[in-house]
């Protein structure tokens, strides 16, 4: 019901709501001296209330990044937890101005949704949990099996795409919030539950007996895990992208949010100097401060300390960064220059 | 004279108050109109600033995802407008159960509260105030996890006969499919059907006449049976039965009933039941003491009493808020949502509105199907009621 009424009040904010999703998101979330941030419900290692109830998490990071950069203090930020259906109409209606969440990049989600993908902070794939007494080891092992998923999700398109690609039939069982998908998955309902595969390590973490269940080895699909902004505001686009660069910069120069002051007094490097605001006065370009990555990097680290500190080898998660490591060591990750 | 022109007068006087009164509602009506327009237009203009794709197109594009349950021909290939009548369906079909579940169980409920026996109406109460007290969200869960948790896998599935199985992941019946013999023994199902009111018909007027004569119902029974069994001993059987077999993770073929939908169908069932207990009872009481008190002295046995003199009164009392019920059963099937039953507001409101975007488009066709559904029923239960109420008179 709640669902019902957000969606009711998009359509009424359609109609009458001319304040609704103005251009100038820059403006107002420095008048309103907060950023509102859009996350994901309750996942562990992206965003999870920690043991004083205070949000934290991979997600979150980012959403503090960019209210250090834009506001000079990464704590004036506030944060709404959606179920995935329901974050799209949040965002369009102007209820929050970027969403940090796990949705993944597609053409028709950037086409004729209003929305853009500002870029890529994590590389995954849709995979599969099954329970280990079932002695499946491979995803092609999956014909005929019933499968639980979350709705509103690309998951579901794949899921099709690959069982018709490898000739296979399956049974699908959407569930509206995600947590049901868990619960019924563990009470025997599927025999595979099927989630982008962080997704699933951090959702995992809840089952009863974690030891139980084990994900396939396959990733099905791309997922490009993106932040997302309004279409309509260029500059807003502009300056969370770059705000998101400089911290995978910030890693490829070597700079953490320990050291970041020093690197700002002493550097001789040019490119740190450029970034970090000492030269060029980049920032002032995008209606910001010329030192944006700095309070950036001072607040949340570098991509991979923010990487370690809540989904790396040495937590609970303990995800292997694969893909998401800098492009020098293999990876995907590749900041264009701050030039 | 005089009293003529008093008369023109006060009519023209009435005229007047009249277009008046026309005015101001059309006045109104364009004001409504004028709002709906701006409301309309200015959406249009957002929608268009924001960049979001508007107008119904997508309804003829193929949807890309599955249903787990579709009543008619799906898959990932079939369009939007597809999907959308494989969830109406689902809606529909899982509230029909529901209503005659509520209603049969609700009645049963509203006379064990009127039950000389003291421990019958004092488990009737007990469950009417249990249930209504809970809200429906917590006892949907209740149900599905109870009934889901003991299932087994279905490689050890509880079977009967070899041709009915349940396990997690529903209730595999063999399914009906129809074989040579069909065709004709429908026809003979109609012919059976015909000569049995006629019979009936002849056999309770013969009864009327002579005060004795075989009952009409087990007589008129007998066409209805033999003509279509002859049909098939001529014909060949009218149905094969698609068993279901075991293959791989579960079964193929068959007729399916899943979990979701049990657990929403004795979940709305049982709710709603307490409600109805309650209309059921109040009907009950305002039939007249009296009336009772009547039919004993004639010496009428208790349950000719209720079906002859208490329900047919206590109807008038029961349709209308009976109707209520049935209306807020209807609404109340959007929960499905949150057990994974593929009713309109999962399929729509939830997928379709993230696979398109178009929240105001699919909003708009979700709550038109709702409306009208509702509409229906509404007018149905007025149609019943009128006729009821007229009949008493």
């Amino acid at each position: 019901m709640r669902r019902l009424l957000w969606i009711l009040s998009l359509a009424v904010l359609g109609g009458f709501g001319l304040a609704a999703a103005q251009a100038a998101t820059l403006d107002d979330v420095k008048q309103r001296g907060k950023l509102v941030c859009g996350i994901a419900p309750n996942i562990a290692g992206f965003a999870f209330a920690d043991d004083k109830g205070v949000v934290r998490g991979f997600d979150v990071e980012f959403c503090r990044a960019l209210a250090a950069a834009v506001l000079g203090d990464p704590d004036k930020i506030e944060l709404k937890p959606f179920q995935p259906r329901d974050a799209f109409p949040q965002l369009q209606n102007g209820a929050v101005d970027i969403i940090t969440g796990r949705f993944t990049w597609t053409y028709t989600r950037e086409n004729g949704a209003g929305m853009s993908f500002v870029m890529i902070y994590n590389y995954d794939g849709q995979g599969f949990m099954v329970r280990k007494s079932s002695g499946i080891k491979s995803a092609t092992e999956l014909n005929g099996a019933t499968i639980c998923i979350g709705q509103g999700t690309t998951t579901e398109l794949n899921i099709a795409d690959y069982f018709r690609a490898h000739n296979m039939t399956y049974q699908i069982v959407s569930f509206a919030e995600l947590d049901e998908t868990r619960a019924a998955y563990e009470a025997g309902r599927c025999d595979a539950w099927s989630n982008d595969r962080n997704s699933l390590a951090a959702r995992g973490l809840l089952l009863a007996k974690r030891d139980d269940h084990v994900i396939l080895p396959e990733s099905i699909s791309k997922e490009p895990i993106a932040p997302i902004v309004r279409k309509n505001d260029p500059q807003w686009l502009d300056i969370a992208r770059w705000t998101f660069n400089a911290l995978i910069t910030a890693e490829e120069l070597g700079i953490t949010q320990a050291n970041v002051d020093e690197e700002k007094q002493k550097s001789e490097n040019p490119e740190v100097k450029r970034l970090l605001g000492a030269i060029d006065s980049l920032g002032s370009k995008d209606g910001l401060s010329d030192d944006f990555a700095y309070k950036a990097i001072k607040a949340v680290g570098n991509y991979g300390e923010i990487f370690d500190r809540y989904i790396g080898p040495k937590t609970p998660l303990g995800l292997d960064r694969g893909l998401n490591r800098l492009w020098k060591d293999g990876g995907l990750l590749y900041s264009p220059p701050f030039r | 004279m005089r009293q003529a022109e008093a008369h023109s007068s006060a009519s023209r006087f009435w005229a007047g108050r009249r277009l008046a009164a026309g005015g101001a509602q059309a006045a109104v009506l364009a004001a409504a109109a004028l709002v709906v327009w701006f409301a309309a237009s200015n959406a249009a203009a957002n929608l268009g600033r924001l960049g979001i794709n508007t107008g119904f197109g997508f309804l003829g594009r193929p949807a890309g995802f599955a249903i787990s349950q579709h009543l008619v021909d799906y898959s990932e290939s079939s369009t939007y407008l597809r999907a959308l009548e494989v969830a109406v369906l689902n809606t529909v079909v899982l509230a029909l159960v529901a209503i005659v579940g509520a209603t049969v169980i609700g009645f049963a409920l509203g006379f064990a509260r009127r039950s000389s026996n003291g421990l019958m109406r004092a488990v009737a109460a007990g469950y009417v105030e249990l249930l209504r007290n809970v809200p429906l969200l917590l006892q949907l869960f209740f149900w599905y996890f109870a009934i889901l948790r003991p299932l087994p896998p279905p490689r050890q599935s509880l079977s009967l006969l070899g041709a009915i199985f349940l396990n997690g992941r529903g209730l595999v019946l063999p399914r009906p499919e129809a074989a040579e013999g069909f065709g004709l023994v429908i026809a003979a199902l109609g012919i059976g059907a015909v000569l049995a009111a006629a019979m009936a018909c002849w056999l309770r007027r013969r009864r009327a006449r002579l005060g004795r004569a075989p009952s009409p119902w087990v007589a008129a029974a007998l066409p209805l049976i033999a003509m279509p069994a002859l049909a098939a001993v001529i014909a060949g059987p009218p149905v094969a039965w698609d068993l279901p077999r075991l293959r791989g993770f579960n079964f193929e073929g068959g007729l399916v009933v899943l979990p979701e939908f049990v657990a929403m169908a004795v979940a709305l069932s049982l709710y709603s039941a307490a409600y109805i207990a309650e209309i059921v009872r109040a009907g009950i009481d305002a039939v007249s003491r009296g009336q009772v008190e009547a039919a004993r002295a004639l010496g009428l046995r208790p349950a000719t009493i209720n079906a002859k003199i208490v329900v047919p009164q206590a109807l008038r009392v029961i349709v209308p808020p009976l109707g209520n019920e049935y209306l807020r059963l209807f609404r109340n099937t959007t929960l499905a949502a949150a057990i994974g039953y593929p009713d309109l507001t999962l399929i729509f409101a939830g997928t379709a509105v993230n696979q398109t975007a178009q929240a105001v488009e699919v909003m708009l066709i979700v709550c038109g199907c709702y409306l009208a559904i509702n509409l229906a029923v509404s007018a149905g239960i007025n149609g019943y009621n009128r006729r009821i109420g007229r009949s008493y008179r």
